[in-house]
């Protein structure tokens, strides 16, 4: 069992948690990943770190409600204790020293980047940093971003902060301003990878992405978190989660990530039914001690 | 004559005539619909009649038909004198793991295949005969821990808890030494939890033998990643003085056609485990969802092809089909669960091999492209080489696809464990002696070794590992082995 020790919200539906686990904590490296499971009832969800603690061997994840998974686990707090949290999981992300690093991330993206950012910071990169979000509201980890690079830049789709656009747009104007660049890195939704592979293409910069596909078991045993790689299936479980973005099947992964989209809502949409029941009985249930 | 109970003895040849007992089991139409074990089991009364069959051989040649020598004789003696929880005892000093190996081993194929009854007769039914013997010592709680020794001071490190684990950590605890068991899953188990279906091995049975174990002072280690959170070698730096490593074939073939990533297309092990282990059967009650459409086509002729086929039945699919390559003769599946899938309607379609999924534009798999086969000149299997027949192509519609194909060993510890000698498919390679690595204190068993096998043969590598662990630990040559083996081998015969 996994004790919650902090957990608080970082903007609508998305919560963060730190969680107790003392070897992981140590052992975990930047780029990998995580396998939550809430309690016995429950699926393996993969969840990237977002950042690591191995002196007091706590481990930060990001949790954004989107299912009955996520949202029953962001209903607990402090205290509680997840069932299982097992890793670290995956390759670690390919640190050396390139010379400027870009590292790109958008949504519940951005965490994941933090480590990342930090570990090519430390051994001599200048790290510039592009997070983004669909308005301020949601922007998350602008200041732990800001401590982890060299430069932060900031874009929102509304235009309500920082750059008017998309994290990409940001990054066109580095490119076309002339700035050298010699590596990316880009975590978040699947078509924002997309665009930022799209950016990085023709001026042929070097780009990771860091896949987050449907998984099970994540050690590589049961091959659901298949992903089509410079045109070979790879597992993003064992070979990833980073891979070089200009050689992946981002259409087949888009398609690949709604194959239970059916299941979900179904089980979400009861689990909001049930909580609303229980609320309501909880609300009547001081009334009727009054009557 | 009349034995010591009053019972008529009955002649060899009056043993001989008795028909083989065949096992009460659900009815076909009422168990697809359920998840519950296919057999019901003997009764005591069917265990001592079918007991009776032994004619108990002066040399008998089912011992040699087992991989782990279990004395049949003896324990098939002891059922028909009604000492059920004697038999089970005699089974247990070879075998840790009885009544899992009597509902999944392939016995045709061992210890029945060998009794002297099968050339006239039907062979004496010994998987039934070790199956319920299991299942009475457990219901009647009678679940005996032996004596352990003193403890030695020495400590093992299991990796993986699958058949072979669980028989290396049972030996070496009745040893005296201290086994940790380290799991990659949330369950103990391995195969046996993930990937054999409860309605085959139930998942209580499992759970006993684990139980079993941890009374034997075993300590079982759930959600550990050996070779990610540890690695063998901090293992060692952690005061471990041998490491075993049973970590399977975990690693799905897929065949590299074109449209295998299409949704609905799944490996067995994803969607064995989906249904066993993360109980999608179930769902929305358990949160983890499977995908049965209408039409699943299984791809493969194993038990785990049977597994899936018949699960794919219990969720809901219309038809079940098996397309294999090759013919029916050739299947490596037991022949209870061919037979068993024939009851339940699965469709075979023989000498059938796919060579593309079609999909539609949500990319979900809707029809597979086949071409048929017919059998050449025997491979390297031993088994005569499938071959296309060119311009045989045709169409079957499916929304789902298990690919059972079989299992690659799992890189995660070779890739960790410098100086681990692997062979071409990626199988750690061992003393067959010993089972001791190239790195010495590494010892390996079971489908990490042997590529994808049987239960039986992982526990049996066990028992192999678990003896030469002891040698190693307590510091006495492996040379002596072979001389004792020896000595043994003199006072059988």
């Amino acid at each position: 069992m996994f004790e919650i020790i902090d957990k608080r919200e970082l903007c609508d539906k998305v919560y963060q948690f730190k969680i107790r686990a003392q070897h992981l904590a140590k052992k975990a490296k930047a780029g990998q990943f995580v396998i939550l499971r809430k309690d016995e009832m429950g699926e393996r969800v993969p969840m990237s770190i977002g950042g690591l603690d191995p002196a007091s061997g706590v481990l930060t994840v990001v949790i954004q409600e989107v299912g009955k998974t996520s949202a029953s686990m962001n209903r607990m707090k402090t205290g509680d204790h997840f069932a299982d949290v097992v890793g670290p999981l995956g390759i670690p992300s390919h640190i050396e020293k390139f010379g400027h690093c870009v590292c790109i991330g958008g949504g519940v993206g951005i965490p994941p980047i933090r480590p990342i950012a930090q570990a090519l910071k430390e051994i001599g990169n200048k790290v510039t940093t592009i997070i983004g979000s669909r308005t301020k509201d949601l922007l998350i980890f602008e200041q732990e971003l800001r401590e982890a690079s060299h430069e932060l830049l900031i874009s929102t789709d509304d235009g309500s902060y920082g750059t008017h656009g998309f994290v990409t747009t940001i990054l066109q104007k580095m490119i076309d301003d002339g700035g050298h660049i010699d590596m990316v890195i880009a975590i978040g939704p699947v078509p924002m990878m997309k665009a930022v592979v799209a950016t990085t293409r023709e001026p042929k910069i070097k780009t990771y992405v860091s896949l987050n596909p449907i998984m099970v078991d994540g050690t590589g045993m049961c091959g659901a978190c298949r992903v089509t790689v410079g045109g070979k299936t790879r597992f993003a479980c064992v070979d990833g989660p980073d891979f070089d973005g200009h050689e992946v099947d981002f259409d087949e992964m888009t398609k690949r990530m709604k194959m239970y989209v059916r299941y979900e809502k179904q089980a979400y949409d009861r689990f909001l039914q049930d909580e609303h029941c229980r609320l309501a009985k909880a609300a009547e249930a001081p009334k009727d001690k009054n009557a | 004559m009349v034995d010591k109970n009053g019972k008529k003895k009955l002649t060899t040849k009056e043993r001989m005539q008795i028909p083989r007992n065949p096992m009460p089991e659900q009815e076909p139409n009422d168990r697809i619909c359920n998840f519950d074990e296919v057999p019901y089991g003997y009764t005591p009364e069917l265990a001592m009649a079918e007991a009776e069959r032994c004619i108990m051989c002066p040399k008998p040649k089912c011992i040699s038909g087992c991989p782990v020598e279990v004395d049949i004789p003896a324990f098939i003696r002891m059922i028909s004198e009604g000492d059920f929880v004697g038999a089970a005892r005699k089974i247990k000093e070879t075998n840790a793991l009885p009544a899992i190996c009597g509902r999944v081993c392939p016995q045709e194929e061992q210890c029945e295949a060998v009794c002297v009854l099968v050339k006239k007769y039907k062979p004496v039914a010994i998987g039934y005969l070790e199956r319920f013997v299991a299942n009475f010592e457990r219901e009647h709680a009678e679940i005996r821990i032996p004596e352990l020794p003193p403890s030695t001071g020495k400590k093992i490190a299991v990796v993986g808890s699958g058949p072979a684990g669980l028989t290396v950590a049972a030996d070496l605890a009745q040893m005296g030494h201290k086994v940790i068991i380290f799991e990659a899953l949330h369950k103990p188990g391995g195969v046996l939890i993930y990937g054999i279906p409860e309605f085959r091995l139930p998942k209580k049975v499992v759970a006993a033998e684990v139980d079993y174990l941890r009374k034997l002072g075993v300590e079982v280690n759930t959600s550990y990643v050996v070779g990610k959170l540890d690695t063998v070698d901090e293992l060692f730096e952690m005061d471990f003085d041998a490491v075993f490593v049973g970590t399977g074939a975990g690693l799905p073939n897929f065949m590299r056609i074109e449209g295998e990533n299409l949704n609905g297309v799944y490996s067995a092990n994803e969607f064995l485990t989906r249904s066993n282990l993360m109980a999608a059967y179930d769902f929305p009650e358990h949160d983890t969802p499977i995908f049965v459409g209408k039409n699943v086509a299984v791809l493969g002729g194993g038990n785990t092809a049977m597994d899936s086929v018949r699960t794919s039945l219990r969720l809901g699919a219309q038809n079940g089909y098996i397309v294999y390559r090759r013919s029916r003769k050739e299947m490596p599946a037991r022949i209870e669960e061919i037979h068993h899938a024939e009851q339940e309607g699965v469709q075979f379609h023989f000498l059938t091999n796919p060579v593309r999924y079609i999909g539609n534009d949500e990319g979900w798999v809707t029809d597979m492209e086949c071409i048929k086969m017919e059998l050449g000149e025997p491979d390297a299997s031993g088994r005569r080489r499938p071959i296309p027949i060119e311009g045989s192509n045709f169409v079957i519609p499916v929304d789902t696809v298990v690919v059972a194909v079989g299992n690659s060993s799992n890189p995660l510890i070779p890739r960790t464990t410098p100086g681990l000698e692997t062979n071409k498919w990626g199988n750690i390679v061992v003393n067959e002696k010993t089972m001791m690595s190239s790195r010495p204190g590494i010892f390996a068993g079971g489908d990490i070794v042997t590529g994808g096998a049987t239960v039986i043969l992982a526990a049996g590598a066990g028992k192999v590992a678990a003896r030469a662990i002891h040698k190693y630990v307590m510091g006495i040559p492996f040379e002596e082995e072979k001389e004792e083996e020896k000595e043994e081998a003199t006072r059988g015969t």
